[in-house]
C-alpha cells in the first residue's frame, strides 16, 4: 500500500501525538519488560513515524508474521511461559509495538488505541501508588482524545485536538468510577493471584540471620510499615518491633526451628499499654510486626511458642491491623512446657576462644546477672565499632568477630551475645525486627523503614522470664536513641531517606509520604474486609443488596449527568414562527400529507397544493407568511401574530 | 401576500428576457441555464463537464452574447503554454523596446475549452488568473477586466491524454454542472430547428455590463437568516461525519453554497435565501468538492451528493 492513504488517515501531528501517548503508556512497564523489547518497540514506533512523515513502506504481511513469531518466541524463551503477569504484559506491549507496523486504516488505529487502554490497566498489576494512578488518568485522557480524533473525520487542528472534550468525558466518568470502587463486590486476595511473580524483588527480613545480612537490608530506605499511635508514641528505647524469632543455632547462622510449638507461652502484662494501627507493606512472608509485647491484634493471627505473630498467608498486599502492646511484661517465667535444651544449644566444636572467655567470666562471677553484666561491659570496654560495613568473617565468625575484627552491625553483636549466653548456660534466642521509626510531622504517624531493621537478644531467667537484651545499645547507644543515622560513621553510605537531616528534599519526601499514607489508608486499604464492614453499617451486607445499590447508584449518576448535559445545552428557544409552522405541520399530518424532514417549506407547499388543490390557498398563504418571518429580514411582531392566527384557523379536512 | 420583497425591481424585465432568450437557443436545459446565470451573478466561475456535442460551447457563447460581454475562446491543447493564455512581451523593432501583447485571458468572458487537455502548468496559469483576477507577466501585474468570468469545459476525466484538474483547483470553480442529453421532445425541436451558431449571431444583448455589475451587487445584499446558516452547517457536518465521503465540505465550500444560493434567490425574485435555494445549488456547488469514500481519486458522484439533501433535515 502506498503512503498516501496512511498520511491522509493520520495527519502528521496526530500520529506524533499517538506515538508519544503510547510511549507514555508503555513507559512504566519498561523496567519489567525483557531488555530487548523496549528498543524493538521504539524501532516499530520510529518506523511507523517515518512511514507517516517520509512515506517509508510498512513491512508486508509475511515480514510481520515472521517478526511476530520470532518475538513471541522470544517472550516465551524469556519467561518460559505465555501466562502470568509479566509474560502477559510483555506480550501485550509487544503486540502493541508490532500493530503499529500494520496501522494502515482507521480500524487499525482504533485497535492500537484499545490495546493502549488495556496496557494502562495492567499497570495496576505492578503498582497501585498515587503517582501511577495519576499517570494512568493522564494517559487515559490522552488515549480518549486520540480516539475521538481518529473517529471524527474532520481534519483536526492544534497539537492535541479534542483534549477538552476528552477531559470532560473522563471527568464525567469519575463519579461512575467512584461508585464502582465503593460498591462493586470485592474478592478476597489479589484477583490476579500469581504468587511466583510476587515473590521477586520484595525486601524485608528473612527467616534466618547470618552475620552480614541485616546490614545489607539497612541500605534500603524502603518503607517497611507505617504506624499510627492512639496516644503519644513510645520513647525510642521502647520501639522494638518484634518480627521473626530465631532460636535455632548451628554455629554459624540463627534460624527459625523446623517444628515450631503451637502453644502460646503465658504473658503477664505489667502496664504501659499502648494502642496503634499498622499499615504493613507486602513483604511476602507471613509474620507481621508488633511492639514488644502484643496483647491484642485485630487481624487473624497465630502466636507461636516464640511469641512470633504470624498470619496464615504471606503478606502479598498491603494490610492494615490494629494492635495493643504492653511495654512492660513478663513472658513465660517458668518455662514450664518447653524443653530449654534448644535454647542452650551451641555446636560442640565451635567458638573455642569464646568458650574460654566465658569460662573465665563464669569463674569470676557469683551469679548469672553478674556474668551478663560482664559480657555487656566487654562490648563497651573493648574497642568494638558499630558499622554498616563490617569486614567479612571467614571461619568461626563469633570468635573472629569478638577477638579480631571487632567491627560489626547489630546482627554481629546479637549473634555473638546470644552465643555467649548459651555457652554460659543461659537460654537465649535472637529476635529480629525493626528498632525505632521516624515520626512524620505531616500526618503525625511513624514511618519504619528497612534501614531500621535490627536484631537483638532475648534471654530467659528464672522469675524474670524472657527478657530483652540489646547488646547494640551497649556498643552504640545512639543507634537506639537516634536511629541508624546517628550511630554509623559519616563515611558509611546510607540512603538519603535513612539520614535524619533536615534538608528540604527530605521534608518534601516526608510530605509526599504522608500523601501516600492517606492514599494507602483510604483507597488501597479498601479491600474485601473494609468493604464488608462499610456495607454492613449501611445495611447492604448481602451481596444481592450491594449489587442492587450499585445498579441504582449507576442509574442515578448517569441520569444526573444526562440532566446536567441537557441543562447546560445552550437553551435555544425555538423561533416563534417555527412553533407556528410546526403546529401547522402537525395539522397537515392528520391529512396524510406529512412534511418530510428534509423538505423545505416551499417544496412542501407545492407538494400539498398538487395533492390537495382545495388546501392550496391556505397552505400557500401560511407558507409564504412563515418563510417571510423565518428567513426574511426583521419581521414585525404583528406579522407573527397574524401567522399564529392563520395557523389557528387552519383546520384541514381529511382527504 | 408576500412579505419577502422582490429584489429585482427594475431589473426584472431584462432577467426574464434573458432567461427566455437563452431557453430558446438551448432547449430543455432550463435548470442548467439558470445555474450558469446564477453563477455569473454570484461572480463565480463555471465548469461544465460533459461529453462533446451536448452544447457546452454554445452555452458559454450564449452567456457572453446575452450579457453583452467580450468573448474569447481558448482551445486547450497539450502543447498550449502559459504565455498563450496570459500574453507576452514582444520586441518591437521599430520602437526598439518590448511591448506587451495581452493574451486571450484579458477578456470579460473567457471560454476555456477542454481545459483538462492542457498540461498542469498551463492550467494553473488560467486558474491563478481566475482566483486573483489579475495576471502577473514578467514581474508586472495587470488587472483583468471587470466583470471577469471563466467558463471552462472538460470532457469526463477518464479519457486518454487528459490532465484531470487537481482537487485544490477544482475548488476555484463556484459550480460544476453537467448538461446531459436533451429529453426526447427538446431533441426533436433541436433537430428540426435552425443551426444554433447562426441563432447565436442573431441574439441581442439583454442587458449591458453596467446592469450586470449592478445585479452582482444586488446578490450580495440578499438576506441570509440564521436558520439558513444552520442548515448549511448541518449539511457540512453531515458530509464530514458520514462514511460516504472521504473528506467533508470545507468552510470555503460553505461560503460558496451561500453565495450561489443568494444568486439563486435573486433569480427567484426574492431578497432572502430559503432552504430550497440551498438545495437548488447544492449539487453543482458541492459535488466537485466531495470525494466519495472508496471512489477513485477525482471521481465525483452527483447522485451521492444529492443524497446528502435527503438525509439532512431542514431546521
Amino acid at each position: 500500500m502506498s503512503s498516501g492513504p496512511i498520511q491522509s488517515m493520520l495527519p502528521h501531528r496526530v500520529l506524533l501525538a499517538l506515538l508519544v501517548t503510547l510511549g507514555a503508556v508503555t513507559a512504566p512497564h519498561v523496567l519489567h519488560l525483557p531488555p530487548w523489547m523496549t528498543p524493538l518497540i521504539i524501532v516499530c514506533a520510529a518506523w511507523r513515524y517515518q512511514a507517516g512523515s517520509r512515506g517509508w513502506r510498512l513491512p508486508n504481511r509475511w515480514v510481520l508474521l515472521l517478526l511476530t513469531l520470532v518475538t513471541a518466541g522470544g517472550v516465551v524463551m524469556h519467561y518460559g511461559t505465555f501466562l502470568g503477569r509479566d509474560a502477559g504484559v510483555a506480550m501485550l506491549s509487544l503486540m502493541l509495538g508490532l500493530k503499529l507496523l500494520e496501522m494502515r486504516t482507521r480500524r487499525d488505529t482504533q485497535v492500537v488505541l484499545y490495546l493502549g487502554y488495556f496496557l494502562v490497566v495492567t499497570q495496576f498489576l505492578y503498582s497501585q501508588s498515587l503517582l501511577i494512578a495519576g499517570w494512568m488518568l493522564v494517559t487515559v485522557w490522552a488515549l480518549t482524545a486520540l480516539l475521538i480524533t481518529v473517529n471524527r473525520r474532520t481534519t483536526p487542528s492544534g497539537w492535541f485536538p479534542h483534549s477538552r472534550l476528552a477531559a470532560t468525558m473522563v471527568a464525567q466518568a469519575l463519579p461512575l468510577m467512584i461508585i464502582l470502587f465503593i460498591l462493586f463486590p470485592r474478592v478476597p486476595g489479589p484477583l490476579w493471584g500469581m504468587p511466583d511473580d510476587d515473590a521477586r524483588g520484595v525486601t524485608g527480613l528473612g527467616d534466618s540471620m547470618t552475620m552480614g545480612e541485616i546490614s545489607q537490608l539497612s541500605q534500603s530506605a524502603e518503607v517497611a510499615f507505617r504506624v499510627e499511635f492512639d496516644g503519644p508514641p513510645p520513647a525510642p528505647p521502647q520501639r522494638y518491633w518484634r518480627g521473626p524469632v530465631l532460636p535455632a543455632y548451628d554455629g554459624r547462622s540463627w534460624r527459625q526451628p523446623d517444628d515450631r510449638g503451637a502453644f502460646r507461652p503465658p504473658l503477664e502484662p505489667l502496664g504501659g499499654e499502648i494502642g496503634y494501627s499498622v499499615t504493613l507493606e507486602p513483604h511476602n512472608r507471613s509474620w507481621i510486626f508488633t511492639l514488644d509485647m502484643p496483647v491484642q491484634i485485630s487481624t487473624q493471627v497465630t502466636v507461636g511458642s516464640e511469641y512470633q505473630v504470624e498470619r496464615r498467608n504471606p503478606v502479598r498486599e498491603r494490610i492494615r491491623y490494629d494492635a495493643r502492646s504492653a511495654l512492660n511484661y513478663r513472658l513465660d517465667p517458668e518455662l514450664r512446657d518447653v524443653d530449654p535444651a534448644p535454647y542452650l544449644h551451641v555446636p560442640e566444636n565451635r567458638h573455642p576462644r569464646t568458650r574460654e572467655l566465658v569460662r573465665d567470666w563464669r569463674g569470676r562471677s557469683d551469679n548469672d546477672d553478674e556474668l551478663i553484666e560482664r559480657a555487656l561491659q566487654h562490648f563497651r570496654d573493648q574497642p568494638f565499632v558499630y558499622t554498616l560495613h563490617p569486614p567479612r568473617l571467614q571461619d568461626d565468625n563469633v570468635d573472629e568477630f569478638l577477638f579480631n575484627t571487632r567491627r560489626g552491625f547489630c546482627e554481629h553483636f546479637a549473634g555473638a551475645f546470644a552465643a555467649m549466653m548459651r555457652i554460659a548456660g543461659i537460654p537465649s534466642r535472637v529476635v529480629t525486627g525493626y528498632q525505632g521509626g521516624e515520626i512524620n510531622p505531616t500526618g503525625n504517624y511513624m514511618i519504619v523503614r528497612q534501614s531500621d531493621a535490627h536484631a537483638w537478644v532475648e534471654i530467659w531467667q528464672e522469675d524474670a522470664g524472657w527478657r530483652r537484651v540489646d547488646p547494640t545499645a551497649w556498643v552504640a547507644p545512639e543507634r537506639i536513641e537516634l536511629g541508624l543515622d546517628g550511630a554509623v560513621p559519616e563515611s558509611d553510605q546510607l540512603p538519603a531517606m535513612a539520614r535524619r537531616t533536615q534538608s528540604w528534599t527530605r521534608q518534601l519526601a516526608l510530605r509526599w509520604d504522608a500523601v501516600n499514607a492517606y492514599w494507602d489508608r483510604w483507597v488501597l486499604a479498601y479491600g474485601p474486609g473494609l468493604q464488608q464492614r462499610l456495607m454492613d453499617s449501611l445495611g447492604l451486607g448481602q451481596w444481592q443488596r450491594m449489587l442492587s445499590a450499585l445498579a441504582v447508584a449507576m442509574l442515578v449518576c448517569t441520569g444526573l449527568l444526562a440532566l446536567l448535559i441537557l441543562w447546560r445545552q445552550p437553551a435555544r428557544r425555538p423561533d416563534p414562527a417555527q412553533r407556528a409552522w410546526e403546529r401547522f405541520c402537525r395539522r397537515m399530518e392528520t391529512t396524510g400529507l406529512p412534511r418530510r424532514p428534509q423538505e423545505g417549506p416551499r417544496d412542501y407547499a407545492r407538494r400539498v397544493a398538487t395533492a390537495r388543490p382545495d388546501l392550496e390557498q391556505d397552505v400557500e398563504g401560511i407558507t409564504s407568511h412563515y418563510i417571510a418571518l423565518r428567513y426574511g429580514r426583521e419581521p414585525h411582531e404583528s406579522e407573527l401574530q397574524s401567522l399564529h392566527q392563520r395557523v389557528g384557523r387552519f383546520r384541514p379536512r381529511r382527504a | 401576500m408576500s412579505l419577502i420583497q422582490p429584489r429585482l425591481a427594475g431589473n426584472s424585465a431584462p432577467i426574464h428576457a434573458l432567461l427566455r432568450d437563452a431557453e430558446s437557443v438551448i432547449l430543455g436545459k432550463r435548470g442548467q441555464i439558470r445555474l450558469a446565470i446564477g453563477c455569473l451573478l454570484a461572480q463565480g466561475h463555471l465548469l461544465i463537464e460533459d461529453l462533446p456535442g451536448v452544447g457546452k460551447t454554445t452555452l458559454a457563447h450564449l452567456l457572453a452574447k446575452l450579457f453583452g460581454l467580450q468573448f474569447q475562446r481558448i482551445q486547450f491543447t497539450s502543447d498550449l503554454l502559459p504565455a498563450d493564455i496570459t500574453g507576452a512581451s514582444i520586441y518591437d523593432r521599430e520602437s526598439g523596446s518590448f511591448h506587451f501583447h495581452p493574451g486571450p485571458v484579458f477578456c470579460q468572458l473567457v471560454l476555456a475549452d477542454e481545459v483538462n487537455r492542457a498540461t498542469p502548468k498551463t492550467q494553473s496559469a488560467l486558474l491563478e488568473a481566475m482566483e486573483e483576477r489579475q495576471v502577473t507577466v514578467e514581474g508586472e501585474t495587470r488587472v483583468l477586466p471587470e466583470p471577469f468570468f471563466v467558463v471552462a469545459t472538460q470532457n469526463p476525466g477518464s479519457q486518454i491524454g487528459t490532465f484531470p484538474l487537481p482537487e485544490s483547483q477544482l475548488d476555484r470553480f463556484l459550480m460544476r454542472i453537467q448538461l446531459g442529453y436533451p429529453d426526447r421532445a427538446a431533441e426533436h425541436d433541436l433537430l428540426r430547428g435552425r443551426d444554433r451558431r447562426r441563432m447565436l449571431n442573431d441574439i441581442q444583448p439583454a442587458m449591458d455590463v453596467a446592469q450586470l455589475l449592478r445585479l452582482q451587487a444586488e446578490v450580495e445584499k440578499v438576506h441570509v437568516a440564521d436558520p439558513v446558516v444552520d442548515y448549511v452547517q448541518a449539511l457540512m457536518e453531515f458530509t464530514r461525519s458520514s462514511d460516504q465521503f472521504h473528506t467533508g465540505l470545507s468552510p470555503r465550500a460553505g461560503l460558496a453554497l451561500l453565495r450561489a444560493a443568494r444568486a439563486w434567490a435573486l433569480l427567484e425574485d426574492r431578497d432572502a435565501v430559503i432552504p430550497e435555494d440551498i438545495q437548488a445549488v447544492f449539487v453543482p456547488v458541492a459535488c466537485h468538492r466531495l470525494h466519495p469514500a472508496g471512489g477513485t481519486p477525482g471521481s465525483h458522484d452527483p447522485v451521492q451528493a444529492a443524497q446528502v439533501l435527503e438525509q439532512v433535515a431542514v431546521p
